[in-house]
Parts: structure tokens; sequence; C-alpha cells
């Protein structure tokens, strides 16, 4: 890139009001279900009761004689699709055995909710009446749920694949495993389960799928709008150009929407197929049966240490429970997690193993964070595990081994290269906000209150995560493996009048891009962030772009958006010291033009020098382009490190066994911060999805498959009755990843949450002999766990659902060791 | 669609006559049948509260009433909150100020049920003054996935600041 003076930051690190909100507060957004085309049908899938079973017939004749149906679709009809749906991971030497998944499905149903047919017709009301009258005939097949109860491959999902185990995927560094561990003077070992959640956008997914004349266009609820494009093409078989994919206003997507969905290629086919545009919107059912859901893995974790806190070794076996089949990156989220088996500290030997299961329930993939929470909530809980078995404060623990500031940039025996850090300064910060004295005082006094006695707890998490996902070499396919490199593109355009639009390959749904681009750009342009327009998602209007998810949009698409700006200053700069007949170096950017350094008042605002490069041509230095407009594709040369050190406080009743969250500190560190009120909206967001996944959330489904979870009546979300206020401060610690020195901030809060949730129960429980609980922390889990820890345990164990808890879930709450020596099966 | 059933409503202060089939969810009239499309749908079984709307002054779930229920009653929804000119109503104010959204689907619904809220405080006699307690308390019928609350929270206090400013 050019180099220029590093501009002024006017606009940068300044709480702007955010540009999006003026139509989101009135009511005048456009997302996808607020859109309707002419002669537009609607589109309603007919969906699996069960989950698994072999499709003997489908009868649509009486659906497709309902009034106002136009088409009913099965998969046979769709065999003219060129591809099957993808999965867009294929790590270099390592088999991944890869289900085919088509949109309708071809003769067996392997999850409730696997799709069976599609019925287009005149309206919502009408498809949805139709979708009821197709009959199909089912002959059920053995069903297998528990992902440890499938790797017995007794009951498979897919008989062609010949097995449940899809994939292994080991990685070691730093010394032998096992050496390192017998040589530990203390060993800890856990079970920890991670179970299913949901993403749980407010707005679920949809489209409308226009094919016209040749073309087609797609309106889709997506983070991911350039890959949408890409699929469509190949799997449709029309030329790239002749597709376009518009993401609109999008109501929020936490991983769920950075997908490839059966539902859109469905209506892009029926809408070729029938020469009409074809609407599709998610009910809150589907969304809870197949929007794909997270995390969901069994955990092996054993840490060794010496005698006096210094971590040895970590190991981790995980069991991933995929579902039955594979969604764009179902098989890859444990890895991504591995890459920070370290966290925060210099752990000298480390092994990650892991397992991909296929089981009868809707896929697993990228949930708010992708593998990093269930990573950084192994090592998290563990550290606390650790220093309970030591006898010593787990933030003394956390202390000894923390990586030290002088050590970066550090490589992990993974070798990955942290960018930067300073993890004591962010904890200690956090230590000074909580008050550490005052608050085990205040334990005690609630404790002995002789009335109504409240078990307080506190717990910490010091996290760093890896992210702003990129650069192209590491990722991509000859890399790390995934289907295509992870850049990001802006395009950068000022106007004859002076005003700017930029155009960003990142995909916005929430995050408040045109804001904080904005802020950029008009620093390095010298006006104001209320002219210049952030256009995105939208493939005809802008270049190849990778989309919003893994922290990225900011160090990777905010990058990008700084780089094309400031190649535009070094034209601007030129074409002002042409007209002052000065010297380029001596021409400066300032809030409102572009002056003569030492001389404010002398200068060219920018759309006087717009109309140099747009209007007369004279003004412009001979020989030098017309125009004011860059192009750039961004590829950073590492990840960014984001970090820092969250605290709970927790208060149970020991009556009920509720968890209340009292209290909570976030003391986080994403580099210089563009604009802080979205970096603190970021974090409260993440911390209550974590929070949510501590207490309230879980996907379940019964041992037929069944999902019990099927809408907001029985999948908790939190609500703001259930959560406190934040307090949150940062630190500021520069990552030389990129100019801007930028780390993403959009899942940190997600990552660091739920580990220092349990941490606080436990913090909470420890005095009645309590150790270790799994999530959800319901009342009744920890309850169960108090009765039985005070000897009253002796009745049957009931479950969330109220019946006997299985035989293999024993050993999920108490005390002591859970695993036999030499850990997982 | 079955048979269809005359009704009456205003919205926003414009009134309308239409024949709307009888089983026609509130929440679709507004949206498909008036082109009010800043009324949002999310859940369909009346946990989440984007498509919260003023029924007669009240807040309601316009996902679960039909809109023939509501045959000759006043709706308000998140278009007939700012004045003519523009000018926002202070609970917009305050979310924008705030930070109170980032994907915005849910606010909508937000802004309507904080009104239902602070209007109560009102009538209480306590115009302009919610705690941060009844702000959650209140607003527990409506579900963020984004925000975490927190600037919600902050965005009602400090309209209810505002219209005690107004009205003092």
């Amino acid at each position: 890139m050019t180099t220029i003076d590093v501009p002024p930051t006017l606009h940068v690190g300044q709480s702007l009001r955010r540009k999006e909100d003026p139509r989101l507060i009135t009511g005048r957004a456009t997302y996808v279900d607020d859109l309707a085309l002419p002669g537009m049908l609607y589109a309603a899938v007919v969906r699996s009761p069960e989950a698994h079973a072999k499709v003997l017939a489908i009868d649509t004749s009486k659906a497709a004689a309902h009034p106002g149906v136009k088409a009913v679709f099965t998969g046979e009809d769709m065999s003219d699709l060129l591809a099957p749906l993808p999965m867009a991971w294929a790590p270099p030497g390592v088999e991944v055995k890869t289900p085919e998944r088509w949109p309708l499905v071809r003769g067996f149903v392997r999850h409730v909710g696997d799709a069976v047919a599609l019925v287009i017709g005149d309206s919502k009301y009408v498809v949805a009446d139709a979708a009821g009258e197709v009959h199909v005939e089912y002959e059920p097949l053995p069903v297998v749920v528990d992902v440890e109860e499938a790797l017995k491959d007794e009951v498979l999902v897919h008989e062609s694949l010949g097995t449940n185990k899809a994939h292994e995927w080991s990685m070691g560094g730093g010394g032998d495993i096992e050496a390192a561990l017998a040589a530990s003077d203390v060993v800890v070992q856990r079970r920890i389960v991670n179970h299913r959640t949901a993403g749980a956008a407010i707005e679920t997914r949809g489209c409308i799928a226009e094919f016209r004349a040749g073309q087609l266009t797609v309106w889709s609820s997506t983070q991911v709008p350039h890959l949408l494009r890409l699929f469509y093409a190949v799997q449709m078989g029309i030329s790239e150009d002749k597709v376009r994919v518009i993401a609109p206003e999008v109501g929020g997507g936490f991983g769920g929407k950075l997908q490839v969905c059966a539902e859109e290629t469905m209506c892009a086919w029926a809408s070729r197929r029938l020469g009409r545009p074809v609407k599709w919107i998610e009910s809150r059912s589907e969304n809870m049966a197949v929007s794909h859901h997270g995390r969901d893995q069994v955990d092996y974790v054993r840490m060794g240490a010496t005698r006096d806190g210094r971590i040895t070794a970590f190991h981790a076996n995980i069991i991933q429970d995929l579902g039955a089949y594979f969604g764009l990156l179902t098989p890859m989220i444990p890895e991504l997690g591995a890459f920070v088996m370290t966290g925060c500290y210099a752990i000298p030997v480390v092994q990650t193993d892991i397992t991909g299961v296929l089981t009868n329930k809707f896929f697993t993939d990228a949930i708010r964070g992708a593998g990093r929470p269930e990573m950084t909530h192994m090592l998290e809980v563990t550290i606390d595990q650790l220093a309970q078995e030591l006898g010593m404060d787990a933030i003394e623990v956390r202390r000894r081994n923390f990586i030290q500031p002088d050590q970066f940039p550090y490589e992990t025996p993974y070798g990955i290269t942290y960018d930067s850090g300073n993890y004591e300064v962010a904890m200690d910060r956090a230590l000074e906000i909580v008050d550490m004295e005052g608050f085990r005082a205040e334990q005690a006094a609630l404790r002995n209150d002789p009335t109504r006695p409240i078990l307080r707890g506190i717990g910490f998490s010091t996290y760093t995560e890896i992210c702003g996902l990129a650069p192209s070499r590491a990722v991509g396919p000859s890399g790390f493996g995934l289907g295509i490199g992870l850049y990001e593109s802006a395009l950068v355009r000022v106007h004859p009048t002076g005003s700017v639009t930029v155009f960003t390959g990142s995909s916005p749904h929430g995050q408040g891009h045109e804001t904080g681009f904005a802020q950029i750009v008009a620093d390095r342009l010298g006006t104001d962030p209320s002219v210049v327009e952030v256009v995105h998602g939208d493939t005809a209007t802008g270049p190849m772009g990778l989309g919003t998810y893994g922290s990225r949009s900011l160090s990777i698409g905010g990058v990008a958006v700084a780089h094309a700006a400031e190649k535009i200053a070094a034209k601007i700069r030129q074409i002002v010291a042409h007209n002052l007949e000065a010297d380029v170096a001596d021409i400066e950017v300032r809030d409102d033009k572009f002056s003569l350094r030492g001389d404010p008042q002398s200068g060219m605002t920018l759309a006087e020098v717009a109309g140099c490069a747009y209007i007369d041509a004279t003004k412009m230095p001979e020989g030098m382009e017309l125009g004011l407009e860059q192009t750039l594709i961004y590829d950073p040369s590492n990840f960014v490190f984001p970090f820092g050190t969250h605290v709970c406080v927790v208060d149970i009743d020991p009556e009920t066994g509720k968890v209340d969250v009292v209290r909570w500190v976030a003391v986080d560190d994403c580099g210089p911060a563009v604009n802080p009120m979205l970096i603190d909206g970021q974090v409260h967001g993440g911390v209550v999805h974590g929070i949510g996944q501590a207490i309230f959330e879980q996907v379940v489904y019964d041992e037929r498959g069944q999902l019990v979870t099927g809408t907001f009546v029985d999948y908790a979300l939190p609500t703001a009755a259930d959560v406190p206020s934040f307090e949150t401060d940062r630190t500021e610690t520069k990552s030389p990843s990129n100019s801007l020195g930028v780390k993403g901030i959009g899942e940190a809060g997600t990552i660091a949450a739920t580990p220092a949730i349990v941490n606080a129960v436990i913090d909470a429980l420890r005095h009645e002999g309590i150790s270790y609980i799994d999530m959800p922390l319901t009342p009744l889990r920890v309850w169960q766990a108090l009765e039985e820890a005070r000897g009253r345990g002796d009745g049957p164990r009931a479950t969330e659902q109220g019946r006997p808890l299985p035989e293999q879930a024993e050993g999920s709450a108490g005390s002591g060791p859970t695993i036999p020596e030499g850990g997982a099966p | 669609m079955g048979a269809t059933v005359p009704l009456q409503v205003t919205v926003n202060g414009e009134a309308h006559a239409s024949e709307v089939p009888a089983r026609m969810l509130l929440v679709h009239y507004l949206r498909d049948e008036l082109g009010l499309t800043g009324t949002h749908v999310g859940c369909d079984t009346s946990n989440c509260g984007a498509c919260t709307c003023l029924v007669d002054g009240e807040s309601a779930k316009t996902c679960t009433i039909l809109a023939v229920q509501c045959d000759g009653a006043e709706i308000t929804t998140i278009e007939g909150m700012a004045q003519a000119d523009g000018t926002l109503h202070p609970l917009q104010e305050g979310f924008w100020a705030e930070h109170g959204l980032q994907c915005g689907y849910c606010t909508p619904g937000m802004i309507m049920a904080a009104a239902d809220l602070l209007a109560r405080r009102t009538a209480e006699g306590r115009v302009g003054t919610v705690s941060e307690e009844e702000v959650r308390n209140g607003l527990e019928g409506n579900l963020c996935r984004c925000t975490g609350y927190h600037n919600i929270v902050k965005a009602v206090q400090a309209a209810a600041e505002a219209s005690r400013r107004i009205t003092v």
C-alpha cells in the first residue's frame, strides 16, 4: 500500500451514533419478508416427523389439487441440480466422510425436520394448509441420538458410510502428551458436556428467489451473499455473472446465517421451473428444528501441573456431535477452537484429539464463537478445577501461567503466532473493579444469613481467542483446508460532489459497519461520516467479498476500507499539491479539507478535489487518471487475538437451585477502538449469549430423536429480567497484524462467558462439597446437586423433562474424578 | 382463505375499512394489507414480542390476535410513533442515543412495549421515573438476541427522563 501520514483520529475513537438507526427505529428498514415482487409465489416445506426412516411413498395429489397451489415438488423433481449442498472444509491429508445432502431428501429421512416436499402456491396461508395435505409413508428405522452411543456404530445414520465416525483429527505440540502428564505433580481430569444450543436470531431465515430472463436474483437473510452467489452458480449451472444475491436488512445472524440453505436452493430452482418469484420465510418451529445448531461436544480433558501451579500439559479429547449431515463448516468447528487451546497460558505440551460423529439430529455448525467457546470453556473451567486440587487461588494459578508481554509475538506449541497481549493488566483491572476482599466478606455474610441464606459465588475467565478469519494462505484450500481463501474487499468511491460511497464485501447484520467504516473513511478523506455511505450485501454493486463471521469485519473488512481510502488520499494530496503549487509532502488531511501543513486556512475540500477529478480535468496533474475511486482486496499476514478478563458473580437460592447472575465485569482488549459504543454493545450481547447457554438454553432431543425444544416456549432465551447490567472496561494493546492495530470483538463475550459462570457457581457451592456441574445450570440441576451433596438425593433423579436420568449421564455432577485413568474411551 | 369479515380499524390515525379473511392474523393485516412492515414476526408463539403494537393504547402481540378481533380498535404501530414532521418519539430518540439496537429486528416491538410501560407509569402519576428493575420486568415479554438488554434499559430510562422534561 501507499504509505501516508497517520491520519488524525477525529472520528475514529468516538462513540458516534449509528447511521443505520434512523430507518430501524422508525420501521422503515427492509428485511427480506418486507419485500414483495409482482407475481410472487410462496413456498412451504413438508418436513419429516421421523428421526430416521425410509420414505416409501409421497402422495402429493391432494396438496396439488388444493385451491391456489401451483406445484408440489419432491427430491426426484430436483434431480437436475448439479451439486449437493456444500461442505467447505477439505483439510489436506485428513479423510472426512461427507454424507451427501440434497435440498429435498432422496429416499431416506435422517432427522426430524428433514425436507421431503416443497409446496408452492399463491399465499402463505394456502401453502401452509396444503403442506399438511402431502401424505408421506415412512418405514421407521432405528435411531441414534446420543453421541457416545453413536460411536459404537450399532445404529448407522448413513448405511452407505459404514460408520458414524465421520472424521478424526489430531494435533499435538511441544512433546508427548502422555509423558508430560505422567511427569506432572498433579493431573486433574474431567468430562465436560458442552450442550447443543440454537443461534436463535430473532429474524428467522428467509429468501425470495427470482429467475427472470436467464438471470437469478436471490434476496436472502444471509451473512455471506457472495458465497451464495458462487454456490448457486455451481448448483444450478448458471454462469456466476448471471447470479445476483442481495442481503437486505438482516435481523441477526450469530453464525446461523453463515450457511448455504437447502430451502433457498429449492426456491431458486422452483423459480426457474415456474418462471415466477418464490418466497420462503422460515417459521420459528422450522428455525428451531432446521437452522443449524451449535456446540454439542462431549469433552474429556486432562491438565497436568507442578505442585506450585505451573501447567505442564493439557489434553482435550473432543467428541463432536455432527448431527445427520454437514452444513458449510460442520466438521471443522472444534478444530477452530483447538487453535487457541493454550489460551492465555504458556502451556508447554498440548494435544487435541477430535472425533466427529453422526447422529439422527440436525447438523451443528458455526454459532457465535464456533469452537472457541467450547475450547475456552474446557480450559478455563479446568484451570479452576486445578486450583481446587492444588488448594490455590484460581487467580494466582492464572497469573503464574500467563504468557508475558515481552514474549509476543508468541508461538504456541501448535505453531500459531499470537500477535500481541497483556493479560495480567486486563485481569488486574478487572480485579480492581471487583474488589475481591469486599466480595469475600459479602459472600460469607449472605451464606450465613440465618433467615434466608444465599449462596453467592464469583467466577473468572481470562480468555484469548483467534479471530479476524483470514489470512487466505493459512486458511484456504492448501492451508487449513477451507474451500476458499478468506480475504476482504473494499471499493471507495468519491462522487463528483465530494460525498463518498464505500462498498464492502463484509456483510453486517447489526454490527454497525455503516457507522464504523464511515468513521474510518471520513478521517482519511478529510470529510464527515454523515456524507460517507457504506453499502454492503449486494453482489452486483461491490467486488467479491467473504462476509461477516468470525469477528473478521473490522480487522479484515475495515482495514480493506482504510487502505482503499488511504490510496485515494494519496492521490488527493497530489491533486491538492498541484493546485496549490506546493510539495505533496506538505499536504495534510484535516477534519474538513486537505491543507498545507501549518496553514489550516489553506487547502481544498473533498468536493473541490472531486471537482478536479470529475469535472475540470485541467486542474489535474499532467498524466493523472481522472476520477477518485479505489478497489482493493486486503489479505492480512496473521489472525488477531483479542483477550480479556470476565468476572461473573452469581447468587444461588439453595431452596430452588435458581442461579441469578447479579454482577458482570468485563475488561476486554480488542486493540484501539473505532467506536467504543459499538464495542460495548458487542460485549453485552456476546455475554448474554453465553449466559443463555450456561443457565437457560438447551436444544433437547428425546431418545427417539424428537425435538423437545421446538419453539421459544420450550427453548429459553434469556430475557431482560434474567440478566444484569454490565460493567465494561477496556485495555488497548495494538495488533501488529494490521495497520489499524485492531482486533475482533463480536464473539469475545460469548467465548469468555460460560466458564466464568460455571466457575462462579462452583465457587458458591464448593463448601457444600460440590466441585463441578455441567451446563446448563438450570434450577433442577443445581438443586439436585445440592440435594445429593447434602445427602438427600436418594430418590430417582429427574432430567429437565421430568424423566429418569439415563445411566450414562451419571457423574455429570458431584465431586471427584469422573473418568478413569488414561482419559477418554 | 375462507370467509371474509368486515373490519374497521384506525391505524396510526388513519381509518381503514376492509374485508378480511376471518382467520387473518392482525400482524399479517398490518404488514400485507396495509404495508406497515415495521411490525415484525419473530416466533409465532407470542414469546418474542417482535410483533408488539398498541391496540387501544395497550401493548399487544399481533401475531396471536386475529385482525377481526380488533374491529373498531385504534392501533398504533412503529410507523406511527414519530411526529408527522419526522420528530422522533422520545423512545426512538432514546434507542438511537443509547445504542439500544443492533440488527433492529426486535426494536419496533421493544419500543411499542416500552411505550406501554411508560404510559402505565404516567397513569400512576409517575411520569419520567422508571427503575432498571421496572424496565427489565416490563420488557420481559420481548426478546433481543443482539444487545444483551443493557442499552435497551438505558434507552427506556432516557426516554422516561426526556418525557418528564417535556411534561414538567
